[in-house]
């Protein structure tokens, strides 16, 4: 295995740190982002990342931890486009819209001000696209402590948010408090695009957050599998992509480690398309059961009825 | 404005010993708009009852009062077997249509097993009793041979039966269903309201069905009531599709149509309607 695991990789503290955080966020972001595909909301995801990206970035600026601005940024984002309009099927668009531009010209001010006039080195690729070998060891207990909190918000509206995701109506006659649902899984959305911002990047989060959740759609009819499958494959892209730019410090003679958001998000989309080949085969081997059977009433109709 | 003789200006006297549900003077006025004005008409056990009206005639609206989703400005929806607060419990309710792409991971029968508990918070464990209860389901509905499918890759007739399924597991006293038929072809809507027909005589659930088309429900339909220009009227099918009384709901002439048993409402006064009452446009676009 030495081919792969380049000298020190495991001895090495950053990537320990980097290997627990980026393993933790990717078992949330694939549990938020099957129903962030399930609900059509992969915009307002998106959306939100910008708004972290505002509130890294301004973190920076008032000597905070980016993961603050990120977390923050992210949920007044998320309480924001709530109340704009994201449930309303025709006014998510634009709720999200306005939101995403606003918060990325605050953006654009707030990493401008941290490399001009506060100097902070490499602020903007730190905020952009994420910088996970250099995050401070003690933000771990932090990171879980917000998974935790992010799966524990899923798990508790499970049910009544996937009801409410395929018919609001159907779910708010049976009681479900539909609106609170919604809101709640905006907030879960939020911490987990801002941990997944940690990891990789604002910019990039949402790749981590829709695309395990796509690859794992292909493979499963059942929603609680597409999310433990989803878990696994973000789990293995994200711990490859650590490895990957571990060992590209070695390749070259340049002595310089490639960002690992490249390595995730490319590992991301190979898997996507690569498992399009696989899930097409297994279509064709397995025809879905649901193909036209026309019950007998349709050619013997009752006497008397009228068509 | 309605003839207190037609059958229409007070609910007719409750044909069983109690019924499911009661509609009493519902008045719905939102922003400035009535839209539904004093309503009213009682639903039987087991009676299967279409609920008959054009494109924003409020059939929607009252299908959201009776869920108790919509306060009426006025009068009240109740079920006179069961308090208020219980209402939502004992009706089941199948939406017009469901929101998801072909690719999302949820097969019909997860969908059903919804109805029993999809309201609850947290996580459930599969249990061999509930599936036992969503396969019994799915077999009452006709809707076995495509309970593992994903429910966005069923046709419309397919949806539907699913959704009637997710809708009676909890065992409700009243099946409301808005616009069940809208998106089927003729053959898929006959065998819907069939199907429905069968499990009102079987499971003892009545059933309030909307609609803008009442034809294909004929055969079925044990009372009608039928919502035009704010104001309802309801009865048996004979004592409600008949010109003068749909000409006092709409507030001017229709006609009404026989052709080989199928009803035709033709709206606007005809050439020799006589003494019609003056077409009021506004009133129209009610």
């Amino acid at each position: 295995m030495g081919w792969l695991f380049e000298p020190g990789f495991f001895s090495s503290a950053p990537v320990h740190t980097a290997v627990v955080i980026g393993g933790v966020v990717a078992v949330v972001s694939a549990a938020v982002g099957i129903f962030t595909v399930i609900r059509g909301q992969s915009f307002a995801g998106h959306s939100l990342a910008d708004v972290s990206t505002a509130g890294g970035s301004g973190a920076l600026l008032l000597g905070l931890s980016p993961l603050t601005g990120f977390l923050a940024g992210g949920i007044l984002g998320a309480l924001s486009m709530d109340a704009i309009g994201v449930q309303r099927v025709r006014g998510r668009d634009v709720a999200t819209g306005i939101v995403l531009g606003a918060a990325t010209g605050c953006a654009a001010l707030f990493l401008y001000l941290d490399t001009t006039t506060h100097a902070i080195n490499g602020a903007t690729q730190q905020i952009l696209f994420g910088s996970i070998f250099t995050i401070d060891p003690s933000t771990v207990p932090v990171v879980v402590a917000c998974s935790v909190v992010a799966l524990g918000l899923t798990a508790l509206i499970y049910r009544p948010l996937l009801l409410s995701s395929l018919s609001p109506e159907a779910a708010a006659a049976r009681g479900v408090p539909v609106r609170l649902v919604g809101s709640l899984f905006m907030v879960a959305l939020a911490v987990a695009v801002g941990l997944s911002a940690l990891a990789i990047g604002a910019i990039l989060s949402t790749a981590l957050l829709i695309g395990p959740a796509a690859s794992a759609l292909r493979f499963t009819r059942r929603t609680g599998w597409a999310i433990g499958l989803a878990m696994i494959v973000g789990v293995v892209t994200t711990w490859l992509g650590i490895l990957l730019a571990y060992d590209s410090f070695y390749w070259g003679s340049s002595r310089q480690p490639l960002p690992v958001s490249f390595f995730v998000v490319a590992i991301d989309v190979v898997v996507y398309l690569g498992s399009g080949i696989p899930a097409a085969a297994a279509r064709r081997l397995r025809p879905p059961s649901s193909s036209p059977s026309p019950p007998p009433s349709r050619l013997a109709p009752r006497p008397g009825a009228v068509r | 404005m309605i003839d207190s003789s037609a059958p229409t200006a007070r609910p007719a006297p409750s044909p069983g010993p109690e019924p499911v549900l009661r509609v009493e003077h519902v008045r719905v006025a939102l922003g400035g708009r009535t839209i539904l004005d004093d309503v009213s008409f009682d639903i039987g056990a087991g009676e299967f009852t279409g609920l008959i009206g054009s494109n924003g005639a409020g059939k929607t609206t009252l299908l959201r009062v009776i869920l108790g989703l919509l306060r009426p400005s006025t009068g009240r929806a109740f079920m006179p077997g069961a308090p208020g607060s219980r209402l939502r419990r004992v009706t089941g309710y199948v939406p017009q249509k469901l929101l998801l792409d072909p690719d999302v991971p949820i097969r019909a029968r997860d969908l059903v097993a919804l109805g029993i508990d999809g309201n609850r918070f947290g996580i459930r464990l599969p249990s061999r009793e509930r599936r036992a209860r969503v396969d019994e389901m799915l077999g009452a509905v006709g809707a076995e041979s495509f309970a593992d499918a994903r429910v966005g890759t069923l046709s419309g007739g397919e949806q539907q039966r699913v959704l009637i399924a997710h809708a009676l597991i909890s065992r409700p006293r009243l099946l409301l269903l808005d616009e069940p038929l809208a998106n089927l072809d003729p053959a898929s809507a006959h065998e819907i309201v069939v199907l429905l027909d069968q499990l009102a005589t079987e499971q003892g659930v009545a059933v309030l069905l909307s609609a803008h088309e009442m034809n294909v429900l004929l055969p079925v339909m044990d009372r009608i009531v039928y919502v035009a220009g704010g104001k309802a009227a309801s009865g048996t099918t004979d004592e409600v599709v008949k010109p003068d009384v749909l000409s006092a709901l709409y507030g001017y002439h229709v006609d009404v149509l026989n052709v080989h048993g199928r009803v035709i409402v033709v709206a606007g006064p005809g050439h020799d309607a006589g003494a019609v009452i003056p077409m009021d446009p506004s009133q129209e676009l009610r």
